[in-house]
């Protein structure tokens, strides 16, 4: 029988997430507690569940259009025009997709021709590299340096580009680091797009959970970006709807149209009660919002101090769920200290290093968890952090 | 400061001065002054706690009942509610608007028990007009906390 398997798809890497998941399941051991998880602690706030309910109980259970239903496509365009000052025209540049995730992966199809370059900043989420490769591009690491709090800065962009780049991946707040990029970062990465002709592809799935003074700000309201970006954000972080599978892209018209066909003949429209759910979760979710991200950031604060006090290095994040704690001083590379962590004191935190290799000698730690469950774990990483110091 | 300590002593009240500050970023000191001052002030009336008895072999019955009264000249409902209030068995007296005056949440160990404060206690009061008891048969959600039994979170334990 003939190798039924594309070699392409076989050659990609398998996350290293999986890897570390399936660790921590065949374990099987109630006792372990986990800061590994990359989705909010809280659930779907309550009525925007009870809108989805009730879009089943009237029938609303037929495919809704290709990009989505309309209004909500409209909610969408008023949601970013009052939080990110950008508008989009809800009839041609605006799509809904099945989750943040498949933005990103009909935005790369949409827009490589093989052998287009495409520049990923690392460490970052998991699909980037892959979806770039399953659209025929080459993806081109960029590796954030701790020394920057993790920030891409125009010259790491500028040393990274050649003839061939057509795309740079902006993923801020980023997940795992919790590095956010301010307006100045921003104003001089677009430069260099508009001078190079580079197209960006801007995940903002966290932009709703910044914290402190400076508000999250999104490239595409740079001048000169709107019709260059791609701007991918979603339902997921901001509102606790991880399960519901639902994220946008927003961009200009000649894009979300290829886009639209590609989701058109691969998915065809997205889950039609996540949609009304949606809905509502725009309309009179800003609150729920707030109440989360206060939530988010008390336990942020009560890490950081938790980690320094440990003496692991530790910068401050300003967005999304995670601290990035450096553990370069306990002479272990990150998944040594993730899996012997795991085995001695039943925590499981996810190594640096499965978001990209510059991820070495770093952990994401999620807050996504209840200030008890916080304390607990923290105690025991205390533990075993004294205990590998004993040994230096 | 003030107001960022009550949304979460309002949910934790056993929580430690030290934690507290840590979560607000501000000094001990300063959250420590805060909380003094709120609790001084009456701003922070009490710390309670919420019980699920039902679970717990003790048995309580609660009501809630409604009074319609008179007003006193000069008094209004104030002088009423004070006659009510002092008795230990009143958990709470709100005035109200609409079809009846008063509405009390009682907390008593028998059904007999509550039934002699309402009728030898209440009812005879001088300006109560009338009163209707309801007993409360199951608690689901009380002060914000939910009580009947919740499915456990299924979230995996890593996820991207």
């Amino acid at each position: 029988m003939r190798n039924p398997l594309s070699k392409k798809i076989v050659e990609i890497k398998p996350s290293g997430i999986r890897k570390f998941f399936d660790i921590v399941t065949e374990m099987n051991d109630p006792e372990v507690i986990s800061l590994g998880v990359g989705e909010p602690d809280f659930d779907t706030p309550w009525h925007i569940r009870e809108e989805g309910i009730y879009s089943l109980e009237k029938g609303r259970t037929f495919y809704t259009s290709n990009a989505g239903l309309m209004e909500l496509r409209k909610e969408i365009n008023n949601y970013l025009t009052r939080k990110c000052q950008v508008s989009y025209d809800p009839a041609h540049e605006i799509i809904l997709t099945v989750g943040g995730s498949e933005a990103i992966d009909i935005a790369l199809r949409a827009m490589l021709d093989p052998g287009d370059e495409v520049l990923i900043p690392q460490p970052s989420y998991v699909s980037y590299e892959p979806c770039t490769i399953l659209a025929d591009g080459v993806p081109v690491i960029i590796n954030l340096k701790e020394e920057n709090d993790f920030r891409l800065t125009k010259e790491e962009v500028l040393e990274a580009l050649t003839e061939k780049t057509k795309v740079l991946i902006l993923p801020f707040p980023n997940n795992p680091t919790g590095s956010v990029l301010r307006k100045k970062d921003l104003e001089e990465i677009a430069q260099v797009c508009i001078e190079h002709d580079i197209f960006v592809i801007s995940d903002e799935i966290y932009s709703e959970l910044t914290y402190g003074e400076a508000k999250h700000v999104t490239i595409a309201s740079i001048p000169g970006m709107r019709e260059r970006t791609i701007l991918i954000n979603g339902f997921s972080k901001a509102f606790a709807m991880t399960g519901w599978r639902l994220g946008y892209a927003c961009g200009p018209g000649n894009i979300i149209q290829q886009m639209t066909k590609i989701h058109q003949f691969a998915i065809m429209c997205a889950p039609t009660s996540s949609q009304y759910a949606a809905v509502e979760a725009l309309k009179h979710g800003d609150q729920d919002v707030e109440m989360m991200r206060q939530s988010y950031d008390q336990r942020r604060r009560f890490l950081i101090k938790t980690f320094r006090d440990m003496g692991l290095h530790c910068f401050e994040p300003f967005g999304a769920f995670y601290i990035f704690p450096s553990i370069k001083n306990l002479g272990m590379t990150s998944d040594e200290f993730a899996a012997e962590l795991l085995k001695e004191e039943k925590v499981a935190v996810v190594p640096g290093t499965a978001f990209g290799d510059c991820g070495e000698g770093f952990l994401r730690i999620s807050y996504a968890y209840s200030l008890e469950e916080l304390k607990e774990a923290t105690g025991r990483i205390a533990r075993f952090v004294e205990r590998r110091k004993k040994l230096l | 400061m003030k107001e960022k300590i009550l949304s979460v002593i309002e949910k934790n009240s056993r929580i430690s001065i030290e934690d507290l500050a840590v979560l607000l970023g501000e000094p001990v000191e300063a959250v420590a002054q805060a909380v003094m001052e709120m609790e001084h002030d009456k701003v922070i009336c009490g710390y309670h706690t919420i019980i699920n008895w039902d679970k717990v072999e003790t048995q309580k019955v609660n009501a809630l009942i409604e009074v319609r009264v008179t007003p006193q000249r000069n008094l209004g409902f104030d002088k009423i509610a004070e006659r009510i209030y002092n008795f230990p068995e009143v958990e709470s007296i709100y005035l109200m608007s609409g079809g009846f005056d008063f509405v009390i949440f009682l907390e008593g160990k028998t059904l007999q028990e509550v039934a002699e404060f309402v009728s030898s206690k209440l009812s005879t009061l001088e300006s109560v007009l009338s009163t209707a008891t309801h007993f409360v048969l199951k608690k689901y959600k009380d002060h914000g906390t939910i009580i009947a039994e919740q499915p456990k979170k299924e979230r995996m334990l890593i996820t991207p």
